[in-house]
This record gives C-alpha cells, structure tokens and sequence, in this order.
C-alpha cells in the first residue's frame, strides 16, 4: 500500500498517477497496480512511466473498472502496487529509435532519459498526450496524430529501436525492418493474474515456444514474436 | 500453546493453509517475495505425463468476483518436474504435492508410478521426494480428457483404483464441481483407497466477446474460480465431509481468515488458497499469521475444536 500524491487528467480519459515511496525498476518494467477491495479482483499491469527519488508515477488510460477505479483516486487516498516486474527493455549500444503509439508511449519515457541521445517517434490516433514530457529530456521528438508515424521512420539510421503500441503499428514497423540491420525491440501485452510467473495465464505463443509476457517478456526481439499471437493494445 | 499443525494420510502440516495448483508455480516465483515455508503445503502446476505447450488465445478473464482460466494444463512434463523442479520444492520445510492430470488412463497411471518410483529412489539415498499426489480428475480446460473422468463416479473409479494400485504415496484425488454427484464421487474414492480427497476444482463457465460475436476463450469453455464459487464450494465440502471418513481439503475462493474458519467448520481437514494469490501477491504469509492471531484471539488451542462442527 503506497499514498496517491496527485493523479491528474492530461487529456480525458488518460491521467498521470504519482504515488509516494522509494520504488525500483527500469524501463520497460510495470508494477500490477490494485484499487479497492471488491470488483476488480486482480491488479492491473501498468508500465513504470517515471521514477523519482520519493515517487513512481504511472500514465494510463480508462478503458474499464479497473482503471475506472484509479482515476478516481485523490492526493492521500491508498493504492496497492506491487514490482517491478518484467524484463524491461534491454541496455543497447549505438544509435536508437523510440517508437511509441498512444498508450504505447508510456514505457518508452523512462528509455528516453536513460538513452538522451535517442530520437523519439510519437503517433497519436486523435489526441497527443505527454509529449511535453520527451522533448524535456530527448534529443528529438516527432509526433504524428492521425495517420502512421511509422511511415515517418527510416530504420536504417538506428542501430537498434524499441517499440510499444497497437498491434497493426508493431507489425508496420516489423515489415519496414526486415530488411535491415536494425534490432527491433517490442513490449507486448496479455492479460495478466499473478504478474510474477506463476500462473501461466499472460503465455504468449514465440518462435522459440511459450514465454510468459510478465516474466521473460513483456519486451521481446521481434524475431521472436509470432504477431497473429499478439492482442492489440 | 496454540498449534496449527494438521496431519493429512501421515503427511504432517505446520498448519493447513496449502498453495492450490495452478496457482503458486512450483513456488519458486513466490519464494521471491515470501518465505514458502510458513506455509503448510505447496501443491505444483498440474503435471502431465509429457510436456504440454497449454491453449492459445486468452487464458484468463476477469468476471464479477472471480475470475475465468484457460490456461489447459500447460506444464513441462513430470520427467522435467522431477529433474528441474523438485530439489528446490523439497528444499522448503514444507509440505511437497505434485497434482497429476491426464488425458487417458495410461498417462495418469505413468505419470503416477513415475513420480512414485522417483520418491522411492530419493527415500533410499535420504533425500525427500514428493509428500503427496493430488489426482486432478477435472481440469475443465483441457479438450478431450480430465474432464470426462471428473464427472462419472464409475469413469473415474478405474482411474483412481489403477492409479492406487501403482503408489503407495499418500493419494488424496481431486474432485470437480462438474460433477454428477460430488458426494458419491468421493464416497467412492474412499472405495477404492484413496487418502483423502480434495474439492474443488473450478467450474465449468463461459464469457462471450459481443463485439467480436464469439467466445473470449479459443475453447469455448473455461474455469471459474475465485470469491463467486466460496458459497457452492463450501456446502460442496461440507456435504462430502459428512459422507466419507477420509480427510477433506477445502478450496474455492478462500481470500481470508474467516474464510478459512468457515471450511474448518464445514468439516475441511485442510484448506487450499487459490485466485487468491493473484489478489494478494504475499496472501500465503498473510492468511497464516491471520490465522494464528485468530486462534490466539478466540482462544483456540488447536483446529480440531472447531472442525466440522456443523
Ligand atoms: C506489461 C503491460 C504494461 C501495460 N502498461 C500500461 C500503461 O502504462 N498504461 C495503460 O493505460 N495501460 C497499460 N497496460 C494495459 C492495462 O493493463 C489495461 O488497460 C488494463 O488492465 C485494463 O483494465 P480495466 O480493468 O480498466 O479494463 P478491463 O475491464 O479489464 O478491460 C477493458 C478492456 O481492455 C481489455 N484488456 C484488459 N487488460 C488488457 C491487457 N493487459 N491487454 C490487452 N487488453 C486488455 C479487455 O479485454 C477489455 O476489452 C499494460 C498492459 C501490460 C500487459
Ligand atoms: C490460473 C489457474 C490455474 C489452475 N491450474 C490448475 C491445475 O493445473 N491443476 C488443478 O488441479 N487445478 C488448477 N486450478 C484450480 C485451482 O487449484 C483451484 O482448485 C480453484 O482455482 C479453486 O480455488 P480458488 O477459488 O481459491 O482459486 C487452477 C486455477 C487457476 C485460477
Ligand atoms: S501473469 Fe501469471 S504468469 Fe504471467
């Protein structure tokens, strides 16, 4: 259990929690996040957007009860959060692109202050939201609303890309890569019980067999992800 | 001095808050967070005879008080159980049972004389194998077989009485809701020499996708477990444990102290902790200092003052 310090609407319908606590994690990684005591039952997956000395903080969208329940929360109400979980995204060398759709942007924040050098690629379906919070740290930020921001990316300059979003942009991003010598990387999604490795229910089909999203996932090279697998975002 | 200690066929528990199968892993992840011995007993992810890869699509949706699984058995097999899993499960100071599944006849038999023969051989060179078997005659998600033989009394018994015949491993079976008749099933397990039983696996259930027009789980059908299924679960136990002699374990939907109360008096020898684990990321250590304060608080020395009461 950890003290809301303020949760705010950026756009409707998609708020930035920051919870009080000395909290680990990387980027990439997510905490399983619970409000309540009756209905939703189990905690919530939500990547760590920020990390501060006294804070970690979430970006999240309501799409049901679970993040109905968090948006409702005020400054000094309780939540329960556990993590960090997952592998996060890997250390790399050399030039990289961050790639983010939407909701997708979340992880990558934390990828762009650890990686300053990195060039950042934002695509929005209607509303851009956060974006303020890349061009404070990155070397460069495009942002697209509407349309594909992938259609803007050359891979060919980066060395290695990470990536987060809807299925169709992930596997956009695939295909303009193939043939490249660019490593993809891709956070992915599944609905998620224990968030630690035990129940099996988040297993993803890959090329090298079942891995579980919340344990050896949820970031996978794209090579190994099989996308007719894949639940969109 | 209070004692929570319970004896289930022989097999000694510090106290009777057991890990649920499916649930807690081989306990490893777990034992990231919490010590795994303060609990009484660890029951392992369902094992097949060979490796099995599980279902495709989604495996779990959450419903109002519970939650729906489809996971269909994914586990490595008992071959790789035995060789990667069992040194550290047998490392803990508690209670080890491998739940068992199948599809035919034959896989549960081999699958049981294997892990059999493997406590035997760990027996004879002092180390601890296996406590327990859990025979698991109703996984729900598993498309031809577990299921068919969790809801006939007679299908099942030829399992159970082959499966008896090839362990002297203390055998506790595992019976579903589906059932036809849950109470005669267990009478029958009693029958045929099992050591215990335990109830109950999840129910058969269903969620349907409106948008897409089709159901959530690629099987069709997938388990309810969870708070919903406390109520059916506990008259489920309280009726089977006035029909047989052997002892009961208790699960469904057991999220807290009181919870756990009410099965003992239900008439539950033990209780398993399943969905709740999810809920609760430290629920096993929860439950059991709960339970000690509960004790220490309502002065009761032992479990047995309460068991079966009603
Ligand atoms: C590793 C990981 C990191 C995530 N990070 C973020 C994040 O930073 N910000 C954010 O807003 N969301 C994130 N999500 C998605 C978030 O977990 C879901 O939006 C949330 O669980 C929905 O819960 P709910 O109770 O509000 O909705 P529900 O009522 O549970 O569901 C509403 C709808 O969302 C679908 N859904 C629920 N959970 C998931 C899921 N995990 N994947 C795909 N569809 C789902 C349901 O099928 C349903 O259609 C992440 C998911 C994962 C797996
Ligand atoms: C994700 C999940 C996986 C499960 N896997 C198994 C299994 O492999 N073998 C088995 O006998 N029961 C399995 N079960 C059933 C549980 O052990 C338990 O009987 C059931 O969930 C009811 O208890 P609960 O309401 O406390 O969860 C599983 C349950 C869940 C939720
Ligand atoms: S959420 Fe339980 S194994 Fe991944």
């Amino acid at each position: 259990m950890a003290n809301v310090i303020s949760n705010v609407a950026l756009v409707p319908g998609i708020y930035v929690m920051k919870i009080e606590g000395k909290f680990k994690g990387n980027m990439g990684q997510f905490y399983m996040l619970r409000s309540g005591t009756g209905y939703p039952l189990l905690p919530r997956p939500i990547s760590i957007y920020d990390i501060g000395e006294e804070s970690i903080s979430f970006l999240y969208r309501v799409v049901g009860e679970g993040t109905n329940l968090f948006s409702q929360l005020q400054p000094g109400q309780e939540i329960q959060l556990e993590g960090p979980f997952g592998n996060g995204f890997p250390q790399v060398e050399g030039s990289l692109a961050l790639i983010g759709g939407g909701m997708g942007t979340a992880p990558l924040l934390l990828a762009a202050k650890y990686y300053p050098h990195a060039h950042v690629y934002l695509g929005f379906a209607q509303q851009a939201f956060g974006v303020e919070a890349f061009e404070a740290v990155a070397a460069s930020v495009q942002v697209k609303v509407g349309g594909s921001i992938v259609e803007q990316i050359d891979p060919t300059l980066y060395a290695n890309m990470f990536s987060c979003g809807p299925t169709p942009m992930l596997q956009a991003l695939a295909i303009k890569t193939v043939d490249t010598s660019s490593r993809l990387y891709i956070s992915t999604e599944r609905h998620m019980a224990c968030g630690i490795g035990a129940c099996l229910g988040c297993t993803m089909r890959t090329r090298g067999g079942n891995r579980r999203v919340c344990k050896e996932g949820p970031v996978f090279p794209v090579e190994e992800v099989e996308f007719d697998d894949l639940h969109g975002v | 001095m209070i004692s929570m200690a319970c004896n289930i066929a022989g097999v000694p528990f510090k106290n009777p808050i057991i890990m649920a199968s499916g649930t807690f892993g081989f306990g490893r992840e777990y034992a990231e967070f919490y010590s795994p011995e303060l609990l009484g007993g660890i029951v392992g992810k369902g094992l097949t005879l060979h490796p099995k890869a599980g279902n495709t699509g989604s495996r779990i949706h959450e419903t109002a008080s519970g939650m729906l699984n489809s996971v269909g058995l994914e586990n490595p097999g008992v071959a790789a159980f035995l060789k990667d899993e069992l040194d550290d499960m047998t490392h803990w100071n508690t209670a080890v049972i491998a739940n068992v599944g199948g599809s035919n006849l034959e896989e549960y038999v081999q699958a049981v004389a294997m892990i059999t023969e493997n406590a035997q051989k760990r027996r004879t060179m002092n180390r601890r194998g296996v406590d327990m078997l859990e025979l698991n005659i109703s996984c729900p998600n598993v498309k031809q077989g577990g299921m068919q033989f969790g809801i006939q009394t007679e299908v099942a018994r030829e399992v159970v009485r082959q499966v008896r015949n090839v362990t002297a491993l203390p055998l506790v079976v595992k019976l579903s809701p589906n059932a036809e008749n849950i109470t005669q099933m267990a009478v029958m397990c009693e029958e045929e020499g099992a050591d215990g039983v335990s109830l109950i696996n999840t129910f058969s259930a269903m969620k349907i996708d409106i948008r897409r027009r089709r159901s959530v789980f690629a099987n069709t059908y997938a388990g309810l477990s969870g708070p919903a299924i406390k109520p059916i679960a506990l008259r489920m136990v309280h009726q089977v444990a006035q029909a047989v002699s052997i002892p009961v374990i208790g699960m469904g939907g057991i999220s807290s102290v009181e919870d756990i109360i009410e099965f003992t008096m239900a008439g539950a020898a033990a209780i398993q902790v399943g969905t709740y684990n999810f809920v609760h990321l430290h629920a096993g250590a929860e439950l059991v200092h709960g339970l000690e304060q509960w004790m220490q608080r309502e002065k009761v020395q032992s479990l047995d003052e309460i068991r079966g009461i009603l």
